[in-house]
């Protein structure tokens, strides 16, 4: 006599729900242990090997005051020494220059020589820095970057052209700490993070904008309030992305930031076959990853996920195959059915 | 009947937003998520009420099935289905009030409807509220594995719906088992 085991299909659905719960506290318990296991605070000057920059000793003539919040100021004639602090814009963090692009320079190569006097002479306060594009131009070197059409595109942005002078490559790119770092970083997210950060140190920080500006800055969230999932798109999407015109195929960054009226703000743009997002960063980083040679590139590497734009090739042709499979089985069923009849 | 209409709308603004395209589109993209948003939070609801429908009253021994002789069983449907129905034999398995039905029937129905229409379900609540989803999951990105499971299972839902309606043909008249959609029951043919 065989035993009979009657199927009851309520526990599939409740196994699936316990399975997706213990995969999202599986997830978020080792997310958090991974956060935990990592020091809060940054490692200092450890990583970095000082005896690599001969100009560092040099350097540090002007880092001893602006290395660090606060300076001596001595007045020798009354005999008084004081204790002031440096404002924090001109406070340059040694780990971060000795890590950037500019990390060999000598301070005195891009600003006065003059600076070597304390206290400095007032009228230093008026220098002109030099622009990217002043060492960087005509640069056989640099031809790569193509600082010459970053230096167009700039001069045509709404930035440029509506503060003229005032609105300078420094203002995006600090020159103490920038590094290079689409190229450099495999994490997409990450250059994601960096890049809007850039755009946020002012549109979200009342008080460097109001040094180029009298006008209110405009809350960042509400003006996309017509962006779903806003969240997850200020994560995955650069600010650029729609803000810039652009028509490149690397890591290159289009630098014609675009006035408000003129940004992206239709879903198919980027929700599309011909993705704007397919263009620039997102396309670089996947020709990264398939120079690599890692599989399933197209279906689960990516971090980020563009519906309508992300296509699977081989899976849109074999579902189509199955479907029309499928139509044609129905069809010769019916046919032979109708003949029979 | 209103869960085959909103699976159709599902499907074409699904399909709409997977191939959207610049030039041509099926359903504006921005439409066309709202009505999918709709439609599935819609279908959640019916479902939980299917569920627990089934789980508690007497109409959930419908979907229940022995383990023993089912490969025979769905293969005896299966010939009838390709064969049988075509030279007008008696089906092999009639339906009657305590069979609502057929073996094959009964086993793709709780294969869409316990596994893979609850994989939709879940899954889309989840794009629903991406920032619940873990970055990674079985070390792939979370966002694009749930996606992954989101489209496959629709995809084969979708399939199940055509063979579905097709076979809803197969009764006294083309149109007489259309009756059965509406109010759940079959016909004996």
């Amino acid at each position: 006599m065989t035993h009979e085991v009657y199927i009851r299909p309520s526990w599939f659905v409740i196994l699936l729900i316990v399975l997706v719960i213990l995969v999202f506290v599986y997830s978020y318990s080792s997310k958090v242990s991974s956060i935990s296991a990592t020091s809060p605070v940054p490692a200092k000057t450890d990583s970095i090997s000082m005896h690599e920059f001969k100009n560092a000793g040099e350097n540090e003539n002007c880092l001893k005051c602006h290395g660090q919040s606060k300076y001596v100021l001595e007045n020798i004639e009354m005999g008084k020494s004081v204790f002031k602090r440096m404002y924090s814009e001109l406070i340059i963090d040694r780990d971060l220059f000795y890590s950037s692009n500019h990390r060999y320079f000598k301070c005195i190569d891009c600003h006065s020589e003059d600076y070597t006097t304390f206290p400095h002479p007032n009228n230093l306060r008026m220098e002109s820095k030099a622009s990217c594009i002043d060492c960087h131009g005509g640069d056989p070197q640099y031809a790569k970057y193509f600082f010459e059409n970053i230096d167009t595109g700039f001069q045509a942005s709404v930035h440029s052209q509506k503060h003229s002078q005032d609105f300078t490559c420094w203002m995006c790119h600090n020159p103490h700490t920038y590094k290079i770092n689409a190229r450099t970083n495999e994490n997409i997210t990450k250059t994601i993070i960096y890049d809007n950060n850039i755009c946020l140190s002012c549109h979200s920080d009342y008080r460097k904008y109001e040094l180029l500006t009298e006008k209110e800055n405009p809350n960042i969230l509400s003006k996309h309030d017509w962006l779903p999932n806003q969240e997850l798109h200020f994560a995955s999407v650069r600010c650029i992305e729609c803000h810039t015109k652009k028509k490149t195929d690397s890591a290159l960054i289009a630098h014609q930031i675009l006035p408000k009226t003129k940004a992206l703000k239709n879903c198919k743009e980027c929700h599309s076959v011909k993705s704007e997002l397919l263009s620039t960063l997102y396309k670089y980083q996947a020709q990264e990853v398939r120079s690599t040679g890692r599989l399933f590139s197209g279906i689960f590497t990516s971090d980020t996920i563009v519906i309508g734009a992300a296509r699977n090739y081989t899976l849109t042709w074999l579902s189509i195959i199955i479907f029309i499979g499928i139509i044609a089985g129905i069809i010769v069923h019916a046919c032979i059915r109708y003949l029979k009849h | 009947m209103i869960n085959a209409v909103l699976c159709l709308i599902l499907m074409i603004t699904g399909i709409s937003m997977q191939f959207s395209s610049k030039q041509v589109t099926i359903v504006q993209f921005d439409s066309a998520v709202t009505i999918h948003n709709l439609s599935g939070i819609i279908l959640i609801i019916n479902y939980v009420f299917f569920f627990i429908g089934n789980f508690i009253t007497s109409n959930g021994r419908y979907y229940q099935f022995s383990s023993s002789g089912l490969f025979y069983r769905l293969k005896k449907q299966v010939i009838y289905y390709t064969h049988g129905v075509l030279n007008k034999e008696t089906p092999p398995f009639p339906i009657n009030k305590d069979k609502k039905f057929n073996p094959l029937q009964q086993f793709t129905y709780v294969i869409v409807m316990y596994i893979f229409v609850p994989i939709i379900l879940i899954s889309g609540l989840a794009l629903l509220y991406p920032e619940t989803i873990p970055v990674s999951i079985m070390y792939v990105s979370g966002l694009h594995f749930i996606d992954f499971l989101h489209i496959l299972s629709g995809f084969i839902v979708s399939m199940f719906m055509f063979i579905h309606i097709y076979f809803c043909t197969i009764g006294k008249s083309p149109l007489s088992n259309f009756k059965s959609i509406i109010n759940g029951y079959h016909e004996t043919y």
